[in-house]
């Protein structure tokens, strides 16, 4: 059982999202979690104010089911199933993270100046949280999806609109990590 | 029925995602640099089944389980909006260090700093609601 415990090597997790997606498929949905952005949306009200949100949001409900189910398996993959969170990434990587002021890269899940506790009370990380979080909204529903409507679902597919939009997943994440990082950090 | 099953298939994504470190910001950041294969191995091999498993389904016309045979919806045939919403999307990926499937795991492995990425989520895909009339798609 030791195994589950340690970190998942990335051929079992390539297979089991392609499982997620074949389990979605075969109940006649499709895999895509940002779509759970826009009937959040709508259960706030948001379709008195565009029309962009003026749907049935009971057909969508099997999806909001399996984002509780993703908070879940979270709870439990970090609670019952790890005995250390830490995430052993490249050394050139965490060189790179340690100038930037990322001290525990290689130590940790997330880089506590931007998800502690304490980095909610910077003004600086808790802007970037939210300019993240934002462009992410933004972006999946522009695109028209995300990394698994996209990526994954799209890319099975082979449709060329998911080959755009993983092209532009990469052009901003290059963008970001490469040209903004510097003036940000 | 329904709602167990769908609650079961999220549950084996949230595992996924958390116990592979594809929900980890340094991961992601790891991609960006080049400096590893892991979450290209993740995302490759994930595709390359994808692409068997879609051409199985459409090949055998395989059916559901309420019977009706499945569908995959082609996506609108555009350019602007997948290249334009494509980087605006990568540029919060490699920010946030998540996407939305991780943003919910991670809620859910107790960062509450998560709360605040996927309210400004919420924002973002309201904001786009609101003015997506005057984008260019």
């Amino acid at each position: 059982m030791n195994i589950f415990m340690e970190p998942w090597p990335w051929y079992i997790s390539g297979i089991l999202i392609t499982g997620v997606m074949a389990l979605l498929l075969w109940g006649n949905k499709s895999f895509g979690v940002s779509g759970n952005f826009r009937t959040l949306c709508t259960l706030c009200g948001a379709n008195k104010k565009a029309s962009f949100f003026k749907f049935d949001w009971r057909a969508q409900r099997w999806n909001l089911w399996v984002m509780v189910g993703t908070i879940l398996g979270g709870f439990i993959g970090a609670n019952f199933l790890s005995n250390d969170s830490a995430v052993s990434i490249n050394e050139s990587s965490v060189e790179k993270l340690q100038q930037i002021g990322a001290t525990d890269a290689g130590k940790a899940y997330l880089p506590e100046f931007l998800f502690g506790t304490e980095a909610l009370t910077e003004p600086k990380s808790l802007a970037l949280l939210i300019i993240g979080g934002f462009l992410v909204g933004f972006g999946a529903r522009y695109a028209g999806g995300c990394t698994s409507g996209h990526a994954i679902s799209g890319l099975s597919n082979l449709q060329l609109p998911s080959l755009l939009a993983v092209m532009g997943f990469f052009i901003g994440g290059l963008v970001m990590v490469h040209l903004i990082f510097p003036i940000l950090f | 029925m329904r709602t167990i099953y769908f609650l079961a298939v999220g549950l084996l994504l949230g595992i996924t995602l958390f116990k592979s470190e594809a929900a980890s910001w340094f991961r992601i950041y790891e991609m960006f640099q080049f400096d590893s294969f892991h979450m290209y191995g993740i995302i490759g091999t994930a595709v390359g089944l994808g692409v068997l498993v879609v051409q199985l389904i459409k090949r055998k016309k395989l059916k559901g389980f309420n019977g009706a045979q499945i569908q995959i919806n082609p996506k609108e045939n555009r350019r602007y909006r997948y290249l334009l919403g494509g980087i605006l999307f990568g540029l919060g990926w490699a920010l946030a260090g998540a996407c939305p499937g991780p943003m919910f795991t991670l809620l859910g492995s107790g960062y509450a700093s998560m709360l605040v990425v996927i309210a400004s989520g919420l924002l973002g895909t309201f904001v786009y609601g609101l003015i997506r009339d005057n984008l260019p798609h």
